[in-house]
């Protein structure tokens, strides 16, 4: 059972990645291309050598990026449902794959983007990137830590309190604890004086857009490859 | 028209039943070691470390790697 999920998982991890790179190349690739233009006019550093072209950037290796990350996280979201499922109240499998995406979306994309939001070209020093990438997996692990000691103060609470104000403690407990993880964690900023400040908002905002597609549609797929398995008794 | 549907109430949905934890486990580490490997080369490979030589992977995914919020350069 869980390897049919886990397997449709992936596919639909693979199908949402296609749309949202889809987005990607339509909405967000020609503030990529404004922000590497930014980078030539300013930078003399530019090798010269481009191993790989903005054409194929754009296209073959955004699309082969995307569905990657889609196969590996739609298979993680195809873990998480069938651990969940008949664990967590009477959700029905679709109900429950788009709202754990739902929470993906917070928990994933947006709560470490406010802290270290997506950078375009010609943003972020080549010498910090190490630190970069540690402090943002590090944002990344203390939000789905928070994430979960807050599921975990909801449980608990149980037998105690209303539904709802179940969902606003460990609401409240996620957001004290990823503010604490955000607060400790180091300070980056790397933006060039003169780098538009549209530019950058546009870019960030068709990021986090994109990702946040990605998690939609492919807990909408995967919600429905997964009902038939799940609950075959409950009508289409 | 409306009152056939109406007449035959839909049946309660069955308690569902949860899949055994010891079921999932296997599964979940098979699921967890695919994700880094495949996260690992769209997130971080030729950027803060490198196992191949030069910067082909790093070019290649590069708008990806933007675009889904990883520091890249």
């Amino acid at each position: 059972m869980t390897g049919l999920l886990l397997w449709r998982g992936m596919l639909a991890g693979l199908a949402g990645a296609f749309v949202a790179a889809t987005f990607a190349l339509i909405v967000a690739e020609p503030h990529v291309d404004a922000a590497i233009a930014f980078e030539a006019r300013h930078a003399a550093h530019e090798s010269g050598v481009e191993l790989v072209s903005r054409a194929t950037q754009k296209t073959l290796g955004l699309y082969t990026a995307m569905m990657l990350y889609g196969a590996a996280l739609g298979g993680l979201l195809a873990i998480v449902v069938a651990a969940c499922h008949g664990r967590v109240g009477a959700i029905p499998p679709r109900a429950l794959a788009l709202l754990l995406a739902a929470l993906a979306c917070v928990v994933l994309v947006l709560a470490p983007a406010l802290k270290y939001p997506p950078t375009p070209p010609a943003v972020g020093l080549h010498e910090t990137v190490r630190l970069r990438t540690g402090a943002f997996l590090a944002m990344l692990a203390g939000s789905l830590l928070a994430a979960l000691a807050g599921a975990w103060t909801a449980q608990r609470l149980g037998a105690v309190v209303t539904r709802l104000d179940r969902w606003l403690a460990g609401g409240l407990v996620y957001v004290a604890a990823v503010a604490l993880v955000a607060l400790l964690l180091p300070h980056v900023d790397e933006v060039p004086t003169d780098f538009p400040a549209s530019l950058l908002w546009q870019y960030r905002v068709a990021a986090i857009a994109g990702q946040m597609i990605f998690w939609l549609s492919t807990a909408e797929l995967f919600g429905r490859l997964a009902q038939p398995l799940l609950a075959p008794r409950v009508a289409r | 028209m409306t009152s056939r549907v109406a007449a035959r109430p839909l049946p309660a949905p069955a308690p569902a039943a949860a899949i055994p934890l010891a079921e999932i486990a296997p599964w979940a580490v098979f699921a967890a070691i695919v994700a880094l490997i495949l996260l690992y080369f769209v997130s971080t490979e030729q950027g803060a470390f490198a196992l191949f030589k030069g910067m082909y992977v790093h070019e290649f995914v590069h708008d990806g790697r933007h675009l889904l919020g990883f520091p890249c350069h």
